[in-house]
C-alpha cells in the first residue's frame, strides 16, 4: 500500500505545484494579497507531499518490498542498512525523487525563512520554484515512476553493484543534488527579479546565502565523488574529465562566478544584468548536467537510459526553462540599471576578472564536453575529447585567475592601486619567491612546470593569510586589539580567507601529486622487493580470503623507508559473484607527506604476481583544500548579516529608481 | 551609466546560444555515440591467415575473401548477443544469398565447436583467432560485428552489434544488392 | 561519477557480452627495459579504451584494452617510434581512440574555441568599461541638461529623505 500512497502523494504534489506556479504569480501581478498569500502554504503542502512519497520509497527499500520494481531491481535483502538507504537514490527513478525532494525542501525553506522578503516577490520566487517542480513531477510521473509494481514479486532483489556499495558514494549524490538544486534558488530569485524588473542590493543579499549554501554542497559533492574514484577505482586517478564529471563541474564554475558577482551587486549596485544572467546560466548548467547524465547522448543512447522518451522529455523541459528565462532576460534586462562605477583596477574590477576567466573556463569545458556530439551531428566524424584537451586549455585559463585571486581581496572598492596592493602583499611575495627557490633546489630535475605551480599555490595561501593579518592589523596594533578585531571582523571575510587558502591547497595537492608521483609496475615473487621512490615494498605473499559476498586474493607488503618498517599494506583483488564482477581494493596509506598506494593484480602463473605501486606526494591536500573551501563557505554563511537577511528595501530609493527607469524608457 | 546592453540583439545572444546547443542535443538523442565507424571501409581486408577451428575444415585468410561478395561475422561462444543474431545467419545460409564466413574471436576451439553444434553452423569458412590479434587488425572492438566484403576483397560495410532482421533488410541486403550491380554500398 | 560507472558497466556487459565485466585495475607484465616500458606506458595513456566509458587503455582491465597494451609493447620492442606505434592503432580504430583529438579541419573550432572565448570575453568587457564613464570623469563632469531635469523630477517626486 505504501507504494500506492507514495504515487498518490506525487500526483497530489503535482496538482499543488500547478496551483503554486500560477495563482501567486497572477496575484502578484494583480496585487491580490489573497492569491499572493497562497504561495507559502502551497510550498509547505507540496513539501510534505513529496516527503511522503520519498518516505514511501524509503520504506519500500528498508522493508525490502520487492513487489516494487525499483526495489527489486536495485536492492537485495542481505544488503547492509546504509546501502539499502543509499539504494533509494542509486538509480534513475529514485535519484529523480531525491532531486524533487531537495527542490521542495528549498521551496519550503523560502516559505518559512523568507519572512523578510516582500510578499509579492516571495510569491513570484515560489511560483518559479513550483514551475520547476511541475516539470520534474511530470517527468517522474510519466516516464520514471519509482512506485511501479512488479507482480509476482521476486524472492529477492537483483542487488547493487558492489562498486557502489561504498560510504563515499552513498553520500555523493545527495550533496551533488543539494548543490545542483540549490542553484534553483538563485534561478528563481533571478526570474522573479526579472518579472519585477528590479535588482538591488537587497536582492543580492537574499540570493547570496542560497548560492553560497548550494556552492558548499556542490563542492563537497564533487570532492566526495573524486575521492571515491581515487580510492575505489584503483588506478590512482581522481579526476578524468569524464562528461559526467564535467556535468557537475560546469555549474560549479558558473556558481563560483555567481558567488563573486553577487558581491558586486550587493556592495556596489553594479553588474546586475550579468549577475542575473549568471544565476540563470548556473541553474541551466545544472539542468544540462541532469540531461547529459540521464539521456546518454554522450555515450550511448541505448545503454543506460533505455527509454528515449526520457531524453526527449527532459530536453524539452530544459529548453522551456532555459529559453523562457533567457527570453525574459532579453526583454527585461534594460530595466535593471547599475549605478556603482569603478575602475578596472579595483575590488569590483578584480571580481569582473574572476567572472571573465571563470566564464571562459566554463565555456571551454562545455565546448570540450559537447564537441564530440557537435562533430558527430554535423559531419558524422567520431572523435574523443579527453583529458589532454582540458589540461591544455583549462589549465592555462586558471593561471591568471589564481594569480589574481590573491590580489583581489587587497584592492579597495571603486578605484585601487595595483602597486599598493602588491606592496601590502610583500610577505606573500617573499613566501612565493622562497617557495620558488626551494622547489628549484629540491626538485631541480623535476618537471619545470611544477616549480611555478607550487609557487602559485603558496602565493594564494600566503596572500590569503596576509590579507587576514591586515584585517587584524596584526603586529601594528597591540595584540589585544588584534584579538578584538578577530572577534569583531565579519565572518564573511574569514570565509574568503579559508576558501581562498583552500584553493591554494588544492593547487599544491594537484601539482605535487602529478609532478612527483612515482609509479611502479612490477611482477613480484614472494620475498622480492621493489623500490618506489624512497620506499621499499617487500612482497610477503598472497593469500585467498573469503568475504561475505566475494572471494578475494589479499597481498601483503611490508613497506620500509631507509630500512625502517613504516607500514604493512594489504591490497585485495576481489571477485564478486552476484552480480559477477571483479574489483580492486587498493591499499592506501596516508601520511604527512602523501599517499602510498598499492594494488595487487593477477598471478602470472609461475608463482609471481603483478603489482602496482604509487607514491603520491601531497595528494591529500586536494581533498583537504576542498574541505577548507567548504568550511570557508559555511563559515561565511554563518555570518550574522546573512542570517538576519537583508534589511527591508529602502522604499524611497526604490521608488526613485523606478521613476528614473520610466524616465529612461521615455 | 547605462549598464544593460542597449541593443536587443546583444541581449538575445544567450538565448540564441542556448537554442543552438539545444538543437544539437536533440540531434544527439538519435546519434549512436558508442558505434565507432570503421576506418577500414573501402580498404582491402587486412593481411591475415587464420587456421581452422580444430576439427572443422577450412580456415580463413585474405585470399578467401577475393572473387565474390561475402560476409564475415565475428563471433564467440562466450558472446551472449551472438546467440540473438545467429538464427539470421542460419537463414542466410539456407537462402544462399552470399557466403558467410566466421571469425571466431578469442575463443577456445572445443567451446566454439560445441556452440556451433548446438546453435547451428552457418559458416563457410571459420578462422580461429584465439589471441584476438587478427580481430585488432580488423578493428574489432565488440563482439558480434559483421563485415560486408565486396568481390575485390575490400570492406564495404561494418555492422556493430547483433544483426537483427531490420539491419538485414534495411542495411545489409540493399548493400549486397548495390554491390552486385557494381555500385557502391550505402551503409 | 555514479551514472558514469553504472553506464560503463552496462556497456561492458552488452558490448563484450563477456561473463565477468572487469572493473579491477589492469596490472600486467612490464617490459624488462625500463626506457621502452616508460614509452609504452606513455602511449597507453594516450589511447582510449574502446569498450569502456572514458578511460585510457592504461586504466582499463577490459580484455581488449589489455590486448592493445600488449600490442603497443610489442610494437615498441620491435623498434617502432612512438608515433608509429600510435598510428598502428589509429589505422585500425580511427581518430576516436586518441584521447587528445588531432588538429584537423573538424577540430579547428574545438582547438581555437577557448582562445576565441577568451578574446570575446576580454573585448566585451573592454567595450563595457569604455562605454561607461570612468569614476573620476563621472565625478567631475557636470550634469547635462537632461540629467538635471531628471534629478529635479526625482527630487520633486521622491519623498523627503
Amino acid at each position: 500500500m505504501t507504494a500506492e500512497l507514495g504515487h498518490y502523494a506525487l500526483v497530489l504534489a503535482l496538482s499543488v505545484a500547478l496551483v503554486q506556479a500560477t495563482i501567486p504569480l497572477l496575484g502578484a501581478w494583480r496585487g491580490d494579497s489573497g492569491w499572493i498569500g497562497l504561495a507559502r502554504p502551497a510550498a509547505l503542502v507540496q513539501c510534505v507531499l513529496v516527503m511522503t512519497a520519498f518516505g514511501a520509497l524509503m520504506y519500500a527499500y528498508l522493508t525490502s518490498d520487492f513487489s516494487v520494481l525499483n526495489v527489486a531491481a536495485n536492492s537485495h535483502s542481505a544488503k547492509p542498512l546504509l546501502y539499502k538507504i543509499s539504494g533509494v537514490w542509486g538509480n534513475h527513478e529514485g535519484s529523480l525523487l531525491l532531486w524533487l525532494l531537495i527542490l521542495v525542501l528549498f521551496g519550503a525553506a523560502v516559505a518559512v525563512f523568507g519572512g523578510n522578503l516582500p510578499a509579492p516577490f516571495r510569491a513570484r520566487v515560489l511560483a518559479v520554484q513550483a514551475m520547476i517542480a511541475v516539470g520534474f513531477l511530470t517527468f517522474v510521473l510519466f516516464t520514471s515512476n519509482p512506485f511501479e509494481r512488479l507482480l509476482p514479486a521476486p524472492i529477492d532483489g537483483r542487488g547493487l553493484n558492489p562498486l557502489l556499495q561504498d560510504p563515499g558514494l552513498a553520500f555523493h549524490p545527495p550533496f551533488l543534488y543539494l548543490g545542483y538544486v540549490g542553484f534553483s534558488m538563485a534561478f528563481s530569485f533571478a526570474v522573479a527579479a526579472l518579472i519585477e524588473g528590479r535588482v538591488d542590493a537587497a536582492w543580492a543579499r537574499w540570493v547570496r546565502p542560497w548560492t553560497l549554501a548550494a556552492w558548499c554542497f556542490l563542492t563537497l559533492g564533487i570532492a566526495l565523488g573524486s575521492w571515491w574514484a581515487y580510492y575505489e577505482l584503483g588506478w590512482g586517478g581522481w579526476w578524468f574529465w569524464d562528461p559526467v564529471e564535467n556535468a557537475s563541474f560546469m555549474p560549479w564554475l558558473a556558481g563560483t562566478a555567481l558567488l563573486h558577482s553577487s558581491i558586486v551587486v550587493e556592495k556596489r549596485d553594479s553588474l546586475k544584468n550579468w549577475t542575473v544572467l549568471l544565476a540563470i546560466l548556473t541553474f541551466s548548467l545544472s539542468l544540462l548536467g541532469t540531461f547529459l547524465v540521464r539521456s546518454g547522448v554522450l555515450t550511448s543512447v541505448h545503454a543506460f537510459a533505455t527509454d528515449p522518451a526520457r531524453g526527449v522529455f527532459i530536453l524539452a523541459f530544459l529548453i522551456v526553462v532555459i529559453a523562457g528565462s533567457l527570453t525574459l532576460y532579453a526583454v527585461r534586462a534594460p530595466a535593471m540599471k547599475g549605478g556603482g562605477l569603478f575602475s578596472p583596477v579595483s575590488r569590483e574590477g578584480g571580481l569582473v576578472l574572476n567572472n571573465l576567466l571563470l566564464a571562459t573556463a566554463c565555456a571551454t569545458v562545455l565546448l570540450g564536453t559537447l564537441y564530440p556530439l557537435f562533430l558527430d551531428a554535423v559531419t558524422g566524424e567520431k572523435i574523443t575529447v579527453g583529458p589532454p584537451f582540458f589540461n591544455m586549455t583549462f589549465g592555462p585559463l586558471m593561471v591568471p585567475l589564481l594569480i589574481a585571486m590573491a590580489v583581489g581581496p587587497m584592492l579597495p572598492w571603486k578605484r585601487g592601486d595595483l602597486l599598493g596592493a602588491l606592496q601590502r602583499l610583500k610577505f606573500a611575495i617573499a613566501a612565493t619567491v622562497a617557495a620558488l627557490l626551494l622547489t628549484l633546489v629540491l626538485a631541480f630535475d623535476g618537471p619545470w612546470l611544477a616549480i611555478p605551480g607550487m609557487a602559485l599555490g603558496v602565493w594564494i595561501i600566503a596572500a590569503a593569510l596576509e590579507e587576514a593579518a591586515h584585517r587584524l592589523r596584526l603586529f601594528r596594533v597591540p595584540i589585544g586589539e588584534s584579538m578584538r578585531r578577530l572577534l569583531r571582523s565579519p565572518r564573511a571575510a574569514w570565509g574568503t580567507t579559508f576558501a581562498h587558502a583552500g584553493a591554494g591547497m588544492v593547487i599544491i595537492g594537484i601539482v605535487a601529486s602529478t609532478a612527483w608521483q612515482v609509479e611502479k609496475l612490477q611482477v613480484l615473487r614472494k620475498g622480492e622487493s621493489v623500490a618506489v621512490g624512497a620506499y621499499a615494498f617487500k612482497f610477503e605473499g598472497a593469500t585467498p580470503v573469503a568475504g561475505p559476498n566475494y572471494a578475494a586474493v589479499r597481498g601483503t607488503f611490508r613497506v620500509s623507508r631507509n630500512g625502517m618498517e613504516v607500514a604493512i599494506m594489504q591490497p585485495e583483488s576481489r571477485n564478486y559473484q552476484d552480480p559477477p564482477m571483479d574489483t580492486t581494493e587498493a591499499a592506501i596509506r596516508t601520511g604527512w607527506g602523501g599517499d602510498l598506494y598499492a594494488v595487487i593484480g593477477d598471478p602470472t602463473g609461475d608463482g609471481s604476481w603483478s603489482t602496482r605501486f604509487y607514491n603520491k606526494p601531497m595528494i591529500h591536500w586536494i581533498w583537504m583544500g576542498a574541505l577548507f573551501m567548504v568550511f570557508g563557505g559555511l563559515f561565511s554563511l554563518s555570518d550574522r548579516r546573512h542570517r538576519v537577511g537583508a534589511p527591508a528595501r529602502r522604499d524611497v530609493l526604490a521608488k526613485a529608481a523606478k521613476t528614473a527607469a520610466s524616465m529612461a524608457g521615455k | 551609466m547605462e549598464e544593460a546592453p542597449r541593443r536587443l540583439w546583444t541581449r538575445l545572444v544567450p538565448l540564441a546560444v542556448a537554442l543552438i546547443i539545444g538543437g544539437f542535443l536533440f540531434a544527439g538523442l538519435s546519434l549512436r555515440p558508442k558505434d565507432i565507424p570503421s576506418v577500414l571501409i573501402g580498404k582491402a581486408v587486412p593481411d591475415f591467415d587464420l587456421p581452422a577451428l580444430p576439427g572443422r575444415p577450412k580456415g580463413l585468410q585474405t585470399a578467401d575473401l577475393k572473387g565474390q561478395i561475402s560476409l564475415v561475422n565475428v563471433f564467440a561462444s562466450w558472446c551472449v548477443s551472438c546467440r540473438a543474431e545467429h538464427p539470421l545467419f542460419m537463414k542466410l545460409k539456407a537462402q544462399g544469398v552470399v557466403p558467410v564466413h566466421g571469425l571466431n574471436y578469442k575463443d577456445e576451439g572445443p567451446a566454439a565447436l560445441a556452440w556451433l553444434a548446438r546453435y547451428g553452423d552457418p559458416y563457410d569458412r571459420v578462422g580461429h583467432d584465439l589471441k584476438g590479434r587478427v580481430g585488432i587488425d580488423w578493428g574489432v572492438y565488440g563482439v558480434p560485428e559483421t563485415f560486408l566484403i565486396n568481390a575485390e576483397g575490400r570492406i564495404a560495410c561494418k555492422h556493430i552489434g547483433p544483426v537483427m532482421d531490420r539491419d538485414l533488410e534495411e542495411k545489409l541486403l540493399p548493400a549486397i544488392e548495390a554491390l552486385r550491380r557494381g555500385g557502391v554500398a550505402q551503409c | 561519477m555514479l551514472m558514469a560507472v553504472l553506464r560503463s558497466l552496462l556497456l561492458a556487459l552488452c558490448l563484450l557480452g563477456s561473463v565477468a565485466p572487469a572493473w579491477s585495475i589492469a596490472v600486467d607484465t612490464p617490459l624488462d627495459d625500463p626506457v621502452l616500458e616508460a614509452r609504452a606506458r606513455a602511449i597507453h595513456k594516450q589511447l582510449r579504451c574502446l569498450v569502456c566509458q572514458n578511460q585510457s587503455i592504461e586504466d582499463s582491465n577490459a580484455t581488449l584494452a589489455r590486448d592493445l597494451r600488449v600490442l603497443v609493447r610489442e610494437r615498441i620492442t620491435a623498434g617502432d617510434s612512438d608515433d608509429a606505434a600510435l598510428s598502428f592503432i589509429v589505422d585500425r580504430y580511427g581518430d576516436w581512440v586518441l584521447l587528445q583529438p588531432p588538429v584537423k579541419s573538424g577540430t579547428m573550432v574545438l582547438w581555437l574555441g577557448p582562445a576565441l572565448f577568451l578574446i570575446l570575453a576580454i573585448v566585451s568587457i573592454a567595450v563595457w568599461y569604455r562605454r561607461r564613464p570612468s569614476p573620476v570623469v563621472a565625478a567631475t563632469t557636470p550634469l547635462s541638461a537632461d540629467e538635471q531635469a531628471r534629478l529635479k523630477a526625482l527630487l520633486g517626486d521622491g519623498d523627503p529623505v
